[in-house]
């Protein structure tokens, strides 16, 4: 596959944007004629880059390599005569305008001194007909077509103006079974053309089913180019987790033997709970005092599972029953209300408030549960901050100092202080350790530990399986938006949940 | 020892979010005072207090109104540019009561409560429907002024009920729009700061996805803060309508949103939302009008007026601002360091 035939050769690319390396030192290289899949977990750095290759962003260190010859990708236009065009996740045409002016839209044809509509609609037609076998009215508008006919637009204007290299940004994301064929048809037809396709996807499944080599990064990091039939899934996860088979170690302890107090207690019960086009519906059991484990790869669902079960998304589907009190769907003031709390993944947008000082966040979510009228005086504030603030060893002189001063590990006690003064019952907690030193994150992990012992219902979510593993009662397992199975006691084990996440395995709530 | 320890206060004091308004408003007393030493007398006459301060306190009542409204709106990252529009309504409003022979409890309620109403419709606008502010309360701007000319058929209504008009001309040792002032400064710190509207407010300006995710229900936070915005809008507009014993549906409360806005931001409270100060507010509110008083009373000429209060709004942001601080440090420094090395030479 190597040799004269390389289109692209990117070489030592590093991108470093303030406070975070996105890309290290990427190597990327691009067959003439291959689908060459690029695969990571969110913030991986697959988009950085794309970017970088579209000309959104420039690289800081390496170099890029067309045919052999070295350039300079200094703007999406420059990219677009260098013949790399682009389609983005998010079809960004104009619903408005009809699909012949959609393609050529700023490349008009000319005919003395005005629009040649002729020529464009004719062109447009053919263009369609004869590379993506697509029979539509060119005429029509955009928005009169499905999102799979806008799709395939997106690409016939793509391939149009490309010279060899065309970038599918996860075009699969919004389409479903059928469409996606039709999707690898037509890319199938431009790549026995000679086309040149680097493809984006978070989907297994579609990986193995039209790639011909699959590029891995992690962190920002190079991790290597594998022919795809010669990768197993099992072998593709684990590099896209970091984590190899053989030296993986079972560190599984109890966090005490809460895991099964009471079954028949019902604390709290999800029933065909789901969000369309979020996350499909499911049923679980909450068990008092229980840690559950919500494992799967980055965009699988297990973030918007929780931000269900707290009421941040409306679920438009099922039941949530709280000590026998029915909801069909709950918001935020009601979920802390009836003791819920969640620590959200995105610290920085989700969590702080960063203006403010560390006192008005920890008490927040405790004052917003008693309502506008009922302020804390003063000196209760201060006494709570003070007590969370030596309880959870938050380093700073002062609690008036603001929380955006503070370092990732004590921002994220802090979000903990705020839920464990409300006194919860249940505990979100959607990535904890994410971003923060190696010696935080062990003390995050001890105090959940400590929390669950004191009874607290925990429901934990990582992308480190080994943190799963060592605090988890229950794991379930979700991908592609789904949960697929439960793993209890014994069972939770790493390569045990990489192997569910590969294989798909059992039918989880079917029983 | 002694000399640190004043450092201290005074760094105190420089750190506090008020300093700089503080300062502008002393300076522009000074300056008046330069100009025209009897500018600080204050008289007793018939029992009233008279003198240039008293003025421009009388003044700024109404103007110290709509900057409190606007501050908390723009703590939300939000603006308030109808609030011009809204004074001429409730004015309109009020004075059609009096002009009818109502009772003067009827105006004054009357009043209030059309500006009430129309916080309301920009809350919903803003809050519920998810319109930019700046272009929700655009709307009103622009329709409220054509509502007041509908409710006088286009007059300007003229009233001379002493009891109306006591509330904008009257006296008790000092006028009576002060006291006013002074009440809903008072009111509005313990709504806000007293309950833990203030904490919210200030939470929604910040971060408004944080908030939510801790249980604030910012949009109701927001409408609030429109809907209170309007009443206090309602009642300078009842002030102001009283104070000149006519309604004038096309000027009543003109310009005075530009005004409020400029008040808040001199008040040291972001455009961007967040941390607010009503304190600072009030102040910013006082040197608008003691600026406002000067120009006139040092006789600039008409034509130029507007220019000079925006040479000196300019200069107030940028001394505020903290990285032009910065600059002017640095060029100190540089100065500092260069005739340093003159004198080594």
């Amino acid at each position: 596959m190597a040799g004269s035939n390389i289109v692209l050769d990117m070489k030592g690319i590093c991108k470093t944007f303030p406070g975070v390396k996105a890309l290290s030192s990427v190597d990327f290289q691009l067959v003439k004629g291959e689908i060459h899949t690029l695969m990571g977990e969110n913030g991986a750095g697959k988009s950085t880059l794309i970017k970088v290759l579209t000309g959104v962003h420039q690289i800081d260190d390496g170099k890029i390599f067309l045919e052999g010859k070295e350039i300079r990708i200094t703007s999406t236009e420059a990219a677009q005569k260098h013949g790399i065009s682009t389609v983005y996740q998010e079809v960004n045409l104009c619903p408005n305008l009809s699909v012949a002016e959609n393609i050529y839209i700023g490349r008009e044809p000319m005919k003395r001194g005005s629009i040649d509509w002729d020529t464009i609609n004719k062109n447009a037609k053919k263009l369609l007909e004869e590379r993506l076998n697509l029979k539509i009215d060119v005429k029509k508008l955009l928005s009169s077509y499905s999102v799979a006919i806008q799709q395939m637009v997106a690409i016939a204007r793509a391939v149009d103006i490309s010279r060899g290299i065309l970038i599918l940004d996860e075009p699969t994301s919004s389409l479903d079974s059928n469409e996606v064929k039709q999707l690898f048809k037509t890319m199938r037809k431009l790549k026995a053309e000679g086309m040149s396709i680097v493809f984006v996807t978070h989907f297994l499944d579609q990986v193995y089913e039209i790639s011909d080599r699959v590029t891995v990064l992690r962190n920002g990091k190079f991790i290597g180019t594998y022919e795809a039939k010669k990768l197993s899934r099992i072998d593709l996860i684990s590099k896209m987790v970091g984590k190899e088979f053989n030296n993986i170690e079972n560190t599984h302890k109890k966090a005490g033997d809460a895991s099964i107090k009471s079954i028949e207690d019902n604390f709290v019960k999800l029933s065909k709970l789901g969000k369309r086009g979020t996350i499909e519906p499911f049923d679980i059991d909450i068990k008092p005092g229980e840690i559950l484990g919500f494992a799967g790869l980055l965009g699988s669902g297990r973030t918007e599972t929780a931000k269900l079960i707290f009421g941040i998304d409306k679920a438009d589907h099922g039941t949530i029953k709280i000590r026998n009190k029915e909801y069909s769907y709950i918001y935020p003031l009601k979920a802390i209300q009836e003791g819920f709390g969640f620590c959200p993944e995105d610290r920085k947008v989700e969590g702080i408030i960063g203006e403010l000082s560390i006192r008005e966040n920890i008490i927040l979510a405790l004052q917003s549960s008693m309502g506008i009228l009922k302020y804390l005086p003063m000196k209760k504030q201060v006494e709570i901050s003070e007590k969370y603030v030596e309880l959870l060893k938050i380093a700073t002189p002062s609690i008036e100092k603001r929380i955006d001063n503070l370092s990732g590990g004590n921002q994220q006690k802090v979000i903990l202080a705020r839920w464990l003064a409300t006194n919860p019952q249940l505990l979100i907690l959607d990535e904890p350790t994410r971003g923060i030193d190696v010696g935080a994150k062990s003390e995050i992990m001890k105090l959940v530990m400590k929390l669950a012992s004191e009874g607290i219902t925990i429901i934990f979510i990582s992308s480190e399986l080994q943190e799963m593993v060592k605090c988890c009662d229950r794991v379930l397992v979700l991908r592609d938006r789904m949960i697929i199975n439960e793993l209890i006691g014994e069972e939770i084990k790493e390569d045990m949940i990489m192997k569910t996440i590969a294989e798909g395995g059992s039918s989880y709530g079917k029983n | 020892m002694e000399k640190t320890k004043n450092n201290n206060v005074f760094s105190k004091l420089y750190n506090m979010p008020i300093f700089w308004p503080l300062i502008c408003l002393i300076c522009i007393i000074l300056i008046n005072f330069i100009i025209n030493p009897g500018f600080l007398k204050i008289e007793m006459k018939d029992g009233h207090l008279f003198g240039s301060l008293i003025d421009i306190l009388n003044r700024a009542a109404p103007l110290i109104l709509i900057s409190l409204g606007m501050t908390i709106v723009i703590a939300v990252q939000g603006i308030d540019i109808s609030v011009g529009s809204i004074i001429a309504i409730s004015a309109c409003v009020s004075a059609t009561v009096i002009v009818s022979n109502g009772p003067v409890s009827l105006a004054i309620a009357a009043g209030i409560f059309v500006g009430l109403l129309c916080g309301i419709w920009n809350g919903f606008l803003v809050a519920y429907i998810g319109v930019q502010p700046m272009v929700g309360t655009l709307i009103l701007y622009i329709v409220g002024r054509g509502i007041a000319q509908l409710i006088t058929d286009g007059k300007i209504l003229t009233f001379t009920n002493k009891s109306f008009i006591f509330l904008g001309t009257g006296y008790l040792l000092i006028p009576i729009p002060v006291y006013i002032a002074i009440a809903v400064t008072l009111i509005m710190y313990f709504i806000i700061r007293k309950t833990s509207l203030g904490l919210f407010v200030e939470a929604i300006g910040v971060n408004r996805e944080a908030s939510r995710f801790s249980g604030i229900n910012s949009k109701r936070v927001i409408f609030a803060l429109y809907a209170i915005c309007g009443l206090l809008a309602g009642l300078a507009g009842l002030i102001i309508c009283s104070n000149i014993k006519s309604a004038d549906a096309n000027n009543a409360g003109q310009w005075l949103e530009l005004d409020a806005i400029l008040s808040v931001v001199i008040g040291g409270t972001s455009m961007s939302g967040g941390r607010f100060y009503l304190g600072g507010t009030v102040v910013g509110a006082l040197f608008i009008q003691s600026l406002t008083t000067t120009i006139y009373s040092i006789g600039v000429p008409p034509e130029v007026t507007l220019v000079v209060k925006a040479i000196v709004v300019i200069t107030v942001v940028l001394i505020q601002s903290p990285i032009f601080r910065k600059m002017l440090n640095r060029n100190k420094l540089f100065r500092n360091y260069k005739t340093k090395k003159v004198a080594e030479v």
